[in-house]
């Protein structure tokens, strides 16, 4: 099994988890972060005073999948992620040592 | 009908007692024995009756600057300020302003528009009478600038709103430091040596500047002038907040300021068309120069946004609106709608580059741009009233006095102002400071006013 981490672009969501679930991606984790890479931060002005916010708003997606489905599902995030410009993100994928569904205490593929 | 009360006590605060107790017996018509003192009618004049329709609109034009104050200006500065000093920012506008009301009856109204006037020296600065209201009844009058009267206690009400909200302005500079109590000490103060002088200096008939034949329709001078430059003074002698400007400090919401902003432009037009004293003709051409002249200055402020490589933004657009009705509250009534709309924009151009390029040079730390924006604005408005009422350049003036003449009258009266309330300022300021000290601790001006000083906090 592997744990992916994906850090996209908040617009980009939607059509990224429509992608995945059509793949056969039943379930993921979704959060709000803040952090920064190479597009560095955005600059905010009020009345001539500038602050500018080193970190940018972004969504970061958990999923825990097969390890048939893995790469697959990388391939997905990149392509419908994606908008050829700095700051789309990144996708870090890890091994998983087991998963286990609370409800029934499967184990393994099952559990995912 | 003038009426005057003999007073057995002759003690101010017995005056006041005298006063109210004596309307309380007029309007009940009832008489008790208890009460010493008898109001007598000693002069019987043939005076103009107040025009009902001109009371009614002064009444509504009065309630319409106290909107100006609460909610319009609180909410103004609250947005700008940051979320934890939103309550104190608030509280400040409103009690100072209720503290001005009280001090307006009590010897406001007497040192600015008193019956009495010394023809002397002394006269050019202050009048007298009427303290504590004693020689006003229902019936007695003010004078308009026509034939026309209208009731003195609503002439009272009206003037009583300007000093308040002129009170207020002033704390926009000192906000999110300075405590509630030297606010308090520093208002009383202030009111009485600068507030109410340059009042009667600028609009009453025996006042230096009014002599002069400078031009200030609605308190350019008064009013924004004398806010800004008291507020620059004070923002200096209290020191910068901590964290300015090296700490992020924008401001905690937008939303909240255009809202203040948006009552603030409505009950504008109480104090520009009010200024009239009547519903008439030139109390619409300063309706319709409160509305262009403000929308000229809120679209310039944008587009100096713009020019300079900035977006337009939200706070420029209610910035700009400011400026602009800064700039036009001594033009109000004194120009034509094309004159106010320049002076609007240039107004709105002027505060920008003092606001956003030469204020961060300076390094004093006005925390809502009191100065930058009703200081400058109020200077480039009263200055420039001496161009635009020429009819040269469609203006009401008559032309008797030249543009140059008039320039150098507005300039003096400017210059006048800039000194007097500077002067004033330092003087309230220090004696705040001694009274009450000025500043709060640096732990509650790090954890927020709202609760160091009111024990509240605005969002729960």
């Amino acid at each position: 099994m592997k744990f992916i981490i994906a850090i996209i672009k908040p617009f980009k969501l939607d059509e990224v988890r429509e992608a995945l679930g059509a793949v056969g991606i039943a379930g993921m984790t979704v959060s709000e972060v803040k952090g920064f890479g190479r597009q560095k931060g955005q600059t905010e002005i009020y009345r001539g005073a500038e602050y500018s916010t080193n970190m940018l708003p972004k969504v970061k997606l958990e999923i825990a999948t097969s390890d048939e489905l893995a790469a697959q599902v990388v391939e997905t995030i990149q392509q419908t992620g994606g908008t050829d410009s700095i700051g789309d993100g990144k996708i870090f994928v890890f091994d998983l040592a087991s998963a286990t569904r609370i409800r029934t205490g499967e184990t393994g593929d099952t559990a995912l | 009908m003038i009426r005057k009360f003999i007073c057995g006590a002759g003690a101010l605060g017995a005056s006041m007692f005298a006063a109210t107790t004596a309307f309380a017996q007029e309007a009940a018509e009832t008489v008790t024995e208890a009460v010493a003192e008898v109001a007598a009618p000693v002069a019987e004049v043939a005076a103009a009756v107040p025009n009902p329709g001109n009371n009614a609109w002064m009444m509504t034009a009065t309630i319409l600057v106290l909107m100006m104050i609460l909610p319009g200006l609180a909410l103004f500065y609250g947005g700008l300020s940051r979320s934890k000093n939103m309550l104190s920012t608030m509280t400040q506008v409103g009690a100072a302003a209720a503290l001005a009301m009280l001090i307006w009856v009590m010897w406001g109204y007497s040192m600015a528009f008193g019956p009495n006037t010394s023809e002397g020296f002394i006269g050019n600065f202050v009048s007298s009478g009427a303290l504590f209201l004693s020689s006003v009844t229902p019936d007695s009058t003010a004078a308009t600038f026509s034939d026309e009267v209208i009731s003195e206690y609503v002439f009272i009400s009206f003037q009583m709103t300007f000093a308040a909200i002129t009170a207020a302005l002033v704390l926009g500079a000192t906000v999110e430091r300075m405590k509630f109590s030297a606010v308090m000490v520093f208002t009383a103060i202030w009111l009485t040596i600068v507030y109410f002088p340059i009042a009667h200096m600028v609009w009453a008939g025996g006042g230096l500047l009014f002599k002069l034949g400078a031009l200030d329709f609605a308190g350019g001078t008064v009013v924004h002038i004398n806010a800004g430059v008291s507020a620059l003074v004070a923002a200096i002698m209290l020191g910068k907040r901590k964290g300015y400007p090296s700490e992020p400090m924008p401001p905690h919401s937008l939303t909240l300021t255009m809202v203040g902003t948006g009552l603030l432009w409505v009950g504008w037009f109480g104090f520009n068309a009010g200024s009239e004293l009547e519903a008439d003709g030139f109390a619409g051409l300063a309706m319709i120069n409160t509305f262009v002249a403000t929308a000229g200055a809120a679209l310039a402020w944008m587009a100096m946004e713009k020019l300079s490589g900035h977006k337009g933004s939200a706070l420029g657009y209610c910035s700009g609106i400011i400026a602009g009705l800064v700039a036009v509250t001594p033009a109000a009534g004194n120009s034509g709608p094309f004159g106010a709309i320049v002076l609007g924009v240039v107004a709105s151009m002027v505060c920008y580059f003092m606001v956003a390029k030469l204020k961060p040079k300076f390094g004093y730390d006005d925390s809502l741009d009191a100065f930058g924006i009703h200081g400058v604005g109020g200077i480039v408005g009263a200055i420039g009233t001496g161009v635009v009422y020429q009819p040269l350049f469609g203006g009401p003036g008559d032309g008797s006095v030249g543009t140059a003449a008039q320039v150098w009258i507005q300039i003096q009266a400017v210059g006048v102002s800039i000194v007097w309330a500077a002067v004033g300022t330092a003087i309230a300021i220090t004696i705040a400071k001694l009274v009450t000290g000025l500043r709060v601790s640096a732990e509650v001006e790090h954890d927020g006013l709202d609760i160091g000083e009111h024990g509240e906090r605005a969002y729960n």
